[in-house]
C-alpha cells in the first residue's frame, strides 16, 4: 500500500512531497510481475470473479492470455466487455468485487491482483496505439444524442458507434470523462489517464463530443428528441445532497474540492490546515486522503454510523489511516458556526435506537479551518421536462427506457446497481444494445422486442 | 547439513563406496577442479567428470542451451548442444589426481568417449584410470554433435558396438568398475542394457539426454539455442524427463538386470523424493545435473536431509533397505486387476468452487461431475458415480489438498486380469 509523505507539524509538504503523494497509487506491474501474478490464477470455470464483475469481464480468460505472453489479446478481451476497463482497473473497489470473490482467497489467503493485471493488459493495448481494436458496423443512418460524457455516456457512445450509429455527446464540463476526470482522487488516475482513455475510446470513430453544453441551459430535451433518433441520458448526480443543518453554507462540497484539485493540480495547503470531512463513502476518503497528501495538518472524517456501515471499503479505510486521516464514528454535525477559515463544528454523538439513528443528546464543539461535505449526490435540480422520476432517480424499465419515447437513461442518474463506475459502464453498454434493438425493430416494423443486433 | 542421526546414507555403487548416493553427472558442473571442489564442499558424494576424449580437444559452439519453461515461467527442462570437455586431456587428468588426494572419501568417476577403435578406447581408459578414478563411465549417450563423428549415441544405439567398446575397456582396466551410460533414444532400453552386461559392465548410468528441440525462436525462425541463425537438435534434460527415466530404470530392474549391474540413475533428479523414487525402482545411487546447473550445488543439502528423514520415518537403516521395493509392483498392463474400482469423492467442506474438476471431467474425461446450485447460493460439485471411471483427472486439477479423494469401491470381486477377462475375445476364442 502506498506510503504518503506526511510532514512534521509546522513543516510544509514541499514540491517533492506533493509529487510523491500524487504519484500513481498502484505503480504498474512489470511484465515479470504480471507473468508471476498471472500464474496465481486458477483459471476457474464459471468463475466467481466474473459473476462479481458488473461488466462480466472474462477474467480467467484474460489472465490466461497474459500468462501466455498475449497482453494485447488480454486487453482486447477486457475492453470488449468494458471499454473503460482502464479506469475500472484503477478505481474499482476490487476487494468487494472480483478480488473479493477470487477463489485464491480460500486456497492462499490472498486474492489474485486482478485489477493490477487488468491495468497491465489495457495499458498494453493503449500504449500500442495504431488502429482502434474494435470495428464499426456499417452506418445505420441513425443519429443518437447522449447527455453526459461520464462513464455511462462514454460506454454507450462506444457501443452504439460500434453498432453503426452516429453519436453526438453533450457535456456541461470543459473536459469529457465525468467523474473519471473530476471525481476520483488524482493518484488513482495519474498521468491524465481519463483523457487518454477518452481519446482511445473515440478512436472507433462516429462519436462527436460537444463540451460546455448544459442540458436545460444551452439546449432542451425536446430539441434532442426532434433532432435525433434516440437520446441517452447519462446525467449523473450533479447536486450535492447537502447537510441540512444551520450554517451548512460554510461547508464545501467534497466533489467540488476533488474537481478543483483535478483542474488545477495538487497545491500545498497552508501549514497546519485542519480539515473535517463529513461522510463515509469513497468520496469522503478521496477528499480526506488528498487533503492530507497536500499537507493538511489534521484531517478528520466524521461519520454518523459505525465502521461496518461505511460505504468506503475496508481497503479505502486502511488507505486513509495510512495517510494519517482520523476516522470518527457515531458522530454528526448539528450546526456549523463561525466564518470561513475559522469554523466550529457542533457535533453530537449518535446511536441506534430501535433500528433508528438518534442523537445521544451530547454536544461538543470541534474547531477546524475547512469542512468538506461528502454526504452523497442527487439529480440536478433542473430535471428534463416531462420525464418520470422515482426515488430521486430517473425511472427506467428493464431495457433502460425512460417514460419518454426513444429516451433512455443509465449510470448514476438511474437505479440499476451499485453507484460505481463499473456499473455505469455496464448500464451504458446494455442501454446502447437495447436502444439499438428498438431502433432496428422500428425500422423493420416488427415492434420493440424484435430484431436484435448483438 | 544433516543433523539427524539414524539412517546412514553411505552406500556402495558397483562396489564403489560413497558417503551418500548423490553424484553429479558428467556435465559442465564437473568439468574442472574448481567446480568439483565446491561440489564436494557442498556435500556431494561423488562426481562423474565431464567426458574426456583424446586430444586435440573439441571446439564448442555458442550458444549452447535452450530452455523449456513451465506454466509458471520457470525451466522444467533445458537442452544443450555442448560437446565433451574442450580442455586438453592432461590438464583434466592432473586435476583429477589432485582432487583424489585431497578428497579421499569422495568418488570421481572418469567419463570417456572414443571412436570405434580398440586402441582408442583402451589407451584413453588406461590414461584416465591411472589418474586415480574409482570407476569409468562410457559415454554411449550424447545425442548431438559427437554422434555425427561416430561416437556417443552412434555407439549406444548399436548394441553390438556398445558391447564391443565395453569389452575393450573392461579388458584394459581389469577390476576397475565400468559403467555403461545409456541413451534413451532407443525403442527398447533392455537391448543396450543387455549389451552392456555382455560386454562386462559392472554398472549402468541412465538416462543420458533425450533428443530434442527446446523451442523455436519465432522472430529468427530457428530452433533454440540459435547459433548464427540456425540450430541443431540437442540433449533434453531436467525435471521434465524424470518420468521417462523412471520408466527405463524400472524396465531394467524388473527384468532382473539391476541384480547383475548397479544402476546409477539419471534424469530430472533434483530432490530427495526424486532420488528415493529411483532407489525404490532399483537404483543404487543417483546422478544430478540440470537441477545443480539451475540452482547450484547447495541443493544437495536438502537432498541428504530429506532422504535421511524419509528413511528414519520408515525405519530404513540404509539405502539397501528400500532399494528396489517398488520393482515388484511394476507389472505389465495385462497383470492389472480389472475388478479394482475407485470413484472420486469431493469433500464439500474443502471445495472452493473453482469449477476446475467439472470442466476437466466435462471436456476432458467422462462427464461425471455435475454442478448444483446450493440453496444458500454458491455451487456444489457432485460426482455421478455411474459415469466416474476413477481416472484421477479431477484430483489432479483440484487446487485444494485433500479435497478430492479417490475412494475404492468395495465390490467384493476377486482379481481379474485381461487375459482371464470374459470380454477378452482371444480368451473366448481359446475356450
Amino acid at each position: 500500500m502506498k506510503r504518503f509523505i506526511v510532514p512534521e507539524p509546522g513543516v510544509a509538504i514541499g514540491e517533492s512531497g506533493l509529487a510523491a503523494n500524487f504519484s500513481d497509487l498502484h505503480p504498474p506491474l512489470t511484465s515479470v510481475q504480471a507473468a508471476t501474478e498471472a500464474f496465481a490464477c486458477l483459471f476457474c470455470y464459471e468463475a466467481p470473479c466474473v459473476t462479481a464483475c458488473p461488466t462480466a469481464i472474462d477474467i480467467p480468460g484474460f489472465i490466461h492470455s497474459i500468462r501466455h505472453g498475449n497482453p494485447l489479446g488480454a486487453g482486447e478481451r477486457i475492453l470488449s466487455a468494458n471499454i473503460l476497463g482502464g479506469t475500472c482497473a484503477r478505481a474499482c473497489p476490487t476487494e468487494i468485487l472480483c478480488e473479493g470473490a477470487c477463489v485464491v482467497n480460500d486456497t492462499e489467503g490472498r486474492a489474485v491482483k486482478i485489477g493490477q493485471l487488468q491495468r497491465f493488459a489495457v495499458d498494453a493495448v493503449m500504449e500500442r496505439g495504431g488502429a482502434h481494436p474494435f470495428p464499426r458496423a456499417a452506418d445505420s443512418g441513425r443519429r443518437i444524442a447522449i447527455v453526459g460524457a461520464g462513464p455511462a455516456g462514454l460506454a454507450f457512445a462506444h457501443c452504439a458507434a460500434m453498432l453503426g450509429h452516429r453519436i453526438v455527446v453533450y457535456d456541461a464540463q470543459e473536459k469529457p470523462g465525468g467523474l473519471n476526470e473530476y471525481g476520483l482522487a488524482a493518484y488513482k488516475m495519474a498521468d491524465d489517464f481519463a483523457q487518454r482513455e477518452v481519446a482511445f475510446l473515440l478512436g472507433i470513430g462516429g462519436i462527436e463530443l460537444r463540451q460546455g453544453r448544459r442540458l436545460g441551459r444551452d439546449f432542451s430535451l425536446s430539441d434532442l428528441q426532434r433532432d435525433y433518433d434516440g437520446v441517452f441520458l447519462a446525467l449523473g448526480l450533479e447536486q450535492p445532497a447537502g447537510l441540512g443543518i444551520p450554517g451548512e453554507a460554510l461547508a464545501e462540497d467534497a466533489l467540488g474540492f476533488i474537481a478543483a484539485l483535478r483542474r488545477g493540480g495538487p497545491k500545498a495547503l497552508p501549514v497546519g490546515t485542519r480539515i473535517a470531512v463529513i461522510g463515509g463513502g469513497n468520496t469522503a476518503i478521496d477528499a480526506a486522503v488528498q487533503a492530507r497528501a497536500m499537507g493538511a495538518g489534521a484531517v478528520d472524517i466524521l461519520y454518523r454510523r459505525g465502521r461496518d456501515a461505511m460505504g468506503a471499503t475496508p481497503w479505502e479505510q486502511e488507505l486513509a489511516a495510512n495517510a494519517g486521516v482520523h476516522l470518527h464514528f457515531w458522530t454528526r454535525p448539528v450546526e456549523i458556526l463561525g466564518t470561513s477559515g475559522a469554523i466550529t463544528l457542533r457535533l453530537t454523538d449518535t446511536q441506534m435506537v430501535d433500528g433508528r439513528l438518534e442523537s445521544t443528546g451530547s454536544i461538543r464543539d470541534f474547531p477546524v479551518d475547512r469542512v468538506l461535505a461528502a454526504v452523497g449526490q442527487r439529480l440536478h435540480e433542473v430535471i428534463p421536462e416531462g420525464i418520470a422520476v422515482e426515488n430521486g432517480r430517473i425511472r427506467i424499465d428493464a431495457e433502460f427506457r425512460t417514460s419518454l419515447p426513444m429516451v433512455f437513461a443509465g449510470g448514476d442518474c438511474v437505479t440499476s446497481g451499485a453507484d460505481l463506475t463499473v456499473q455505469a459502464v455496464e448500464d451504458g453498454k446494455r442501454a446502447a444494445r437495447a436502444m439499438d434493438r428498438d431502433l432496428r425493430a422500428a425500422t423493420n416494423g416488427t415492434g420493440r422486442q424484435g430484431d436484435s443486433h448483438e | 547439513m544433516n543433523n539427524i542421526s539414524g539412517p546412514d546414507l553411505a552406500c556402495s555403487i558397483a562396489g564403489i563406496e560413497s558417503v551418500n548416493p548423490f553424484w553429479l553427472a558428467s556435465a559442465p558442473p564437473t568439468d574442472k577442479k574448481i567446480n568439483v571442489e565446491r561440489a564436494f564442499r557442498a556435500g556431494w558424494g561423488g562426481v562423474v567428470w565431464k567426458t574426456l576424449g583424446e586430444d586435440p580437444p573439441v571446439v564448442n559452439a555458442t550458444s549452447r542451451y535452450g530452455v523449456h519453461r513451465g506454466m509458471n515461467g520457470r525451466p522444467i527442462g533445458i537442452n544443450n548442444i555442448e560437446l565433451i570437455s574442450d580442455r586438453p586431456l592432461d590438464i583434466n587428468l592432473r586435476e583429477i589426481e589432485k582432487l583424489r588426494r585431497q578428497w579421499p572419501d569422495r568418488v570421481i568417476i572418469g567419463s570417456i568417449m572414443a571412436v570405434m577403435e580398440e586402441e582408442a578406447w583402451k589407451s584413453l581408459a588406461i590414461k584416465v584410470a591411472n589418474a586415480g578414478v574409482q570407476g569409468l563411465e562410457l559415454n554411449f549417450g550424447c545425442p548431438h554433435g559427437m554422434c555425427e563423428r561416430g561416437m556417443g549415441s552412434a555407439i549406444g544405439q548399436a548394441p553390438a558396438l556398445a558391447e564391443q567398446a565395453t569389452r575393450w575397456v573392461v579388458e584394459a582396466v581389469g577390476t576397475l568398475p565400468v559403467f555403461s551410460k545409456l541413451t534413451p533414444n532407443v525403442a527398447d532400453i533392455l537391448i543396450p542394457a543387455e549389451a552392456a552386461l555382455a560386454g562386462g559392465a559392472r554398472g549402468l548410468s541412465l538416462i543420458n539426454t533425450v533428443n530434442s528441440i527446446a523451442g523455436v525462436d519465432l522472430d529468427r525462425m530457428a530452433p533454440m539455442p540459435v547459433v548464427d541463425g540456425q540450430g541443431s537438435h540437442g540433449g533434453y534434460c531436467g525435471e521434465a524427463v524424470k518420468p521417462i527415466a523412471l520408466h527405463m530404470v524400472a524396465e531394467i530392474a524388473r527384468h532382473g538386470l539391476a541384480d547383475r549391474m548397479a544402476i546409477s540413475a539419471i534424469g530430472g533428479i533434483g530432490s530427495w523424493r526424486d532420488a528415493a523414487e529411483f532407489i525404490a525402482l532399483g537404483a543404487s545411487g543417483v546422478q544430478v545435473c540440470t537441477a545443480a546447473m539451475l540452482y547450484g550445488f547447495r541443493i544437495v543439502e536438502d537432498m541428504a536431509d530429506g532422504l535421511s528423514r524419509f528413511m528414519r520415518d520408515r525405519n530404513y537403516r540404509g539405502i539397501a533397505d528400500f532399494r528396489g521395493l517398488a520393482v515388484r509392483n511394476v507389472v505389465d498392463w495385462n497383470d492389472l486387476n480389472l475388478n479394482y474400482d475407485v470413484k472420486a469423492f469431493i469433500r464439500e467442506d474443502k471445495c472452493v468452487e473453482c469449477g476446475r474438476c467439472h470442466i476437466a471431467c466435462e471436456d476432458g474425461s467422462h462427464q461425471a461431475i455435475r454442478i448444483e446450485t446450493k440453496p444458500s447460493g454458491g455451487k456444489r460439485f457432485v460426482v455421478i458415480d455411474d459415469e466416474c471411471v476413477g481416472c484421477n483427472l479431477c484430483q489432479h486439477v483440484c487446487p485444494v489438498a485433500d479435497c478430492i479423494e479417490m475412494r475404492p469401491v468395495e465390490n467384493g470381486l476377486p482379481k481379474l486380469t485381461w487375459p482371464a477377462h470374459p470380454k477378452n475375445p482371444r480368451r473366448m476364442a481359446a475356450e
